[in-house]
Order: C-alpha cells, then structure tokens, then sequence
C-alpha cells in the first residue's frame, strides 16, 4: 500500500435521520494521480465529497487528512484545513460579477489578511502565480474580463487555476465536466489532470462519463445507494461491475 | 348551440368583488357629504386660491434658499445614515445568511421602522428631542432603514448560493466570505436602492418641516397660515425645481452605472 493523503472510515451521511445518504464509507486514498468515484445520480458521490471539506456536516465516522480528522474541526483550524483542498464545481461556481483574476485570488483568501483581500492588495508573489496559472490553463489575456462574460469551458478553466492557486494538497472535482460539451470535456479533464501531475496533487473527481473516468483515472470507485460496490483499476472494470452500478443493461 | 365544454373558468369571486366594491364607493360618497353643489362651491375657491396664488413672490428669496438647503441636508445627511445602518440590519436579516434567532427580531425592527408614515415619526422626534433639523433627520434616517434594510435583506435572498459555496470551500473567513462571495452579487442593486432613497428623502424633506422638524416645509407651513399665498407658489415652484433636478442627476449616476 503506497502514502495516503486520505483515510476515510466509516463516513455515514443522514440528511434526515435514519435515512443515510452514505451507508458507512471505507476509503484510503492514494497520495498521486486520479481517483474517480463513478455511481448513478444521487447516490451520495456528491455528499462524499462535500464531507470531506465539511461543507456537508457528516454524521458519524472519521476523515483523516495529514494526521488530522477532518471531520471534527471547527472554527479556524477547519478553514486552514480548507485552503489545503481545492474544490472544482459541476456548474463553475465562479463569483460572476468579479473579474477572472478576482476569482483565481480567491483561492488565497485563506491565506491573505482581510484588508489585503479588500483592497486588493494581494503580495507580489500571489499575483504572479495567478497570472502564470492563467497562462497554464490557456486564458492569459482574460485577467480583467468579468467571470459572466466567459463560456462554459472558460469558466471552468477558472475554476480550476482558483483551486490550484490555493497550493492544495488535495482537490476534490464534483461533476466538473457534466455541464461542458464532450470536446471541452475532454479539454478540461486534460487540463486538470496534467496541471494536477505536474503540481503532485491528488485528485478525487466525482464523474458521470464512464469513458472519462477510465481514460484519466488511475483508480474507480463506483457507488451505488451511499455505498462503495466496485473499487479497482480502470482496466478492471467490466460490464457486469457496471450493471451493478448503475442498475439495468439495455443502456450498455 | 353553446358548447357544453367551458373553455374559462367563471371567477365569481372577481365579479362579487368588484360589484361590492362599487356599493361601497356610492355608500361611503353619500356618507361623505360628497354632493354636486359643494363640489360646485369647492371648485369656485380653487379658482379664487389660484388667483391669488400668481404671479409667484420671490421677494424672500434667501428665506426660501436657506429652507431649501436646511431640506437638502436633511435628506443627504439621513439617506447617508441610512445607508450605513442599513448594511449591518440587512445582512442579519437575510434569511440565507443569518440563523433564525438573528433575523427574525431584526426583521421584525426593519418592519417596525417602515411601519408608522415617516411624518408620524418626525412628530415623535419632535416631541421627543425638540424642534429643528435634528428631528427631521432622526425621522428619515428611520424610515431609510426600514426600506433599504428591507430590500437589501431581500436582494440577498436571492443570491447564488453557489458562488457563496465555492467561496466557503477556499478556507475563507466569514467576513472574507462576504467581501467576495456575497457583497459582489448585490452591490449594484444595493447603489440602486440607495439613489431610488436618496430621491424620496429629498421629497419627504420637504414635508417634516411642517411638523417643527426643519426644512423648507415649516417656511412653507408659516406662509400658508399668513395667506401669503404667492409666497407659498414661490416656495412650491422651488421644492418642485429642487426634485426635477435630482431626479435628472441621480438618473444619470444610475445610466452610469449599468
């Protein structure tokens, strides 16, 4: 078994009691490359990784992330655990009436005091980098063009140099493709995927292309009803693992 | 032959409504004492009233001026407090945002701020802290808070709450969440609000005086009760001067910022 960056144990979710969205999740994940978590919608992949950067409160079980449980933090020890994941959006989530380069520095408002991030005022250093992960996602001329004046595939391309820029040892993507055409799909999971290798972050993306999921992944997981069904390399997985995914056959 | 199919439904409901509308209206006319000979009466004063209303007396300009301006301070002075009151009382009001042990008292301040008309309230401050323009602007700064507050809760009520999401994710503080997560989706509504504000407090300013709560209203006030009528016209055609021109500024502030 190779470092993790990740130990989850027996992560349970109830949106309203005794109906657990998350059945008790066992994970460890690696501490390289792509981890893809492929299931039907709603069945809890969502859930799974809003639990890890708390912005759904788990009910029971432990997240453990560099020594620390993720899952008991509170106050300013949970934010510092934040900036240390980046997140990635099905539908971009960028601040649309901020410019593009507003939206990347976001990702260090964990990081700079208050007032730097009211006046702007932001060191030298994060400046620089946000311009060079504007260049490293292919939109070195869009700094000041405001987020709602970008397309799909832009925004996404934000959204993924807002994440990086929190220097992440983690970065979790929800669906980051579902809202693109299958080109600018194709583009975006590239993008991450190669940004993400350079940088030696992980990354845990949840996704509903199967195809997807196993050209860039180096591991799936597939989900069904809040529990994991099927968790092994890309090249193991068959169509009766995904019947049992997703349900049915006539759709293979 | 009618179709036996109904393609409206009859909204009896409307009709009976309307109907006891129209008895009521001829009911409360003939309660009034509302009859075509004092309308007769009523109509042949007006005239008269207008009459002696022209040609308009600018003879007591700087009276007027020094009222106008009294009205004008008024109305920036409580818009602008307004405003910074407002902000805090609108973001604890948001239901989205504040818990409820929080925005339900402060919603229901707001709505006591909008409930009594903002002459009422300068009674009460006059009553309370004695004549002048302190009173007025403690009446206006009032109700501005009532309305800004009320609009601005509701502005972020509607706002995405996903960009707020993504914002949270990056380890933001609270008040960092707000600055960039929340402030940026309401701001230019909030500057509307604010101008849309401005412009009825400039009206409204006009009007406290005659209540002792300074401005151009008591000016106005002491010459209808001495008949200088074409004074009044004088006073009337300054206050009306005095709103067409804010009307065309903040106009123009609000086409620049689109």
């Amino acid at each position: 078994m190779t470092a993790s960056i990740l130990e989850i144990t027996g992560l349970v979710k109830e949106y309203q009691p005794g109906k657990p969205v998350l059945r008790g999740i066992d994970l460890s994940i690696g501490a390289q490359g792509i981890t893809a978590v492929i299931g039907p919608s709603g069945t809890g992949k969502s859930t799974l990784l809003r639990c890890i950067n708390r912005l759904v409160e788990p009910t029971r079980g432990s997240i453990v992330m560099q020594g620390q449980d993720l899952a008991r933090l509170r106050g300013s020890s949970l934010r510092a655990a934040r900036r240390r994941i980046g997140m990635v959006f099905q539908e971009y989530n960028l601040v649309e009436r901020l410019s593009v380069m507003e939206n990347v520095l976001t990702g260090r408002l964990g990081y700079v005091p208050l007032w730097r991030a009211w006046l702007r005022k932001y060191p030298e250093a994060d400046i620089a980098r946000a311009f060079a992960l504007l260049d490293a996602v292919g939109l070195p001329e869009h700094a000041t063009r405001r987020a709602d004046a970008l397309s799909g595939g832009q925004r996404q391309r934000v959204g993924i140099a807002r994440a990086l820029m929190q220097s992440p040892a983690l970065l979790l993507a929800d669906e980051p493709t579902s809202s693109l055409d299958p080109k600018t799909a194709v583009e975006v999971m590239e993008l991450m995927a190669r940004l993400t290798g350079e940088a030696g972050v992980p990354v845990i993306v949840n996704i509903h292309n199967v195809e997807l999921a196993k050209r860039f992944a180096v591991r799936i997981i597939g989900m069904t009803g809040g529990e994991v069904v099927f968790d092994g390399p890309p090249d193991a997985i068959e169509n009766h693992h995904l019947r049992q995914i997703y349900g049915g056959e006539d759709w293979l | 032959m009618p179709s036996a199919r109904a393609a409206f439904r009859p909204n009896w409901t409307a009709r009976l409504g309307l109907l006891a509308l129209a008895v009521y209206a001829v009911w409360a006319t003939t309660q009034l004492g509302i009859t075509g000979e004092r309308l007769a009466t009523g109509l042949g004063e007006a005239g008269r009233f207008l009459a002696r209303m022209w040609p308009p007396n600018f003879a007591r300009w700087e009276l007027l001026l020094e009222g106008l301006l009294e009205s004008l301070q008024i109305a920036v002075l409580s818009t602008a407090l307004g405003i910074l009151l407002s902000l805090p009382l609108g973001l604890m009001a948001a239901r989205n945002l504040s818990p409820a042990w929080l925005s339900a008292p402060t919603r229901g301040f707001v709505a006591l701020c909008r409930s009594l008309h903002y002459v009422i309230v300068a009674i009460l401050f006059v009553k309370a802290i004695g004549f002048g323009a302190l009173a007025g602007v403690a009446a206006l700064t009032v109700a501005s808070m009532g309305f800004i507050a009320k609009l601005f809760a509701e502005a972020i009520e509607e706002i995405s709450m996903k960009q707020v999401e993504a914002v949270r994710a990056s380890g933001a503080s609270a008040p960092a969440v707000l600055l960039y997560g929340v402030l940026p989706q309401v701001a230019s509504r909030f500057v509307g609000f604010c101008l849309y504000q401005l412009d009825s407090n400039l009206r409204n300013s006009t009007l406290v005086g005659i209540v002792g709560a300074g401005g151009i209203g008591g000016t106005l006030f002491a010459a209808f009760k001495r008949f200088d009528y074409d004074f009044v016209a004088a006073i009337l055609l300054s206050i009306i001067a005095l709103i067409f021109l804010a009307e065309v500024i903040s106009g123009r502030v609000r086409a620049a910022l689109q």
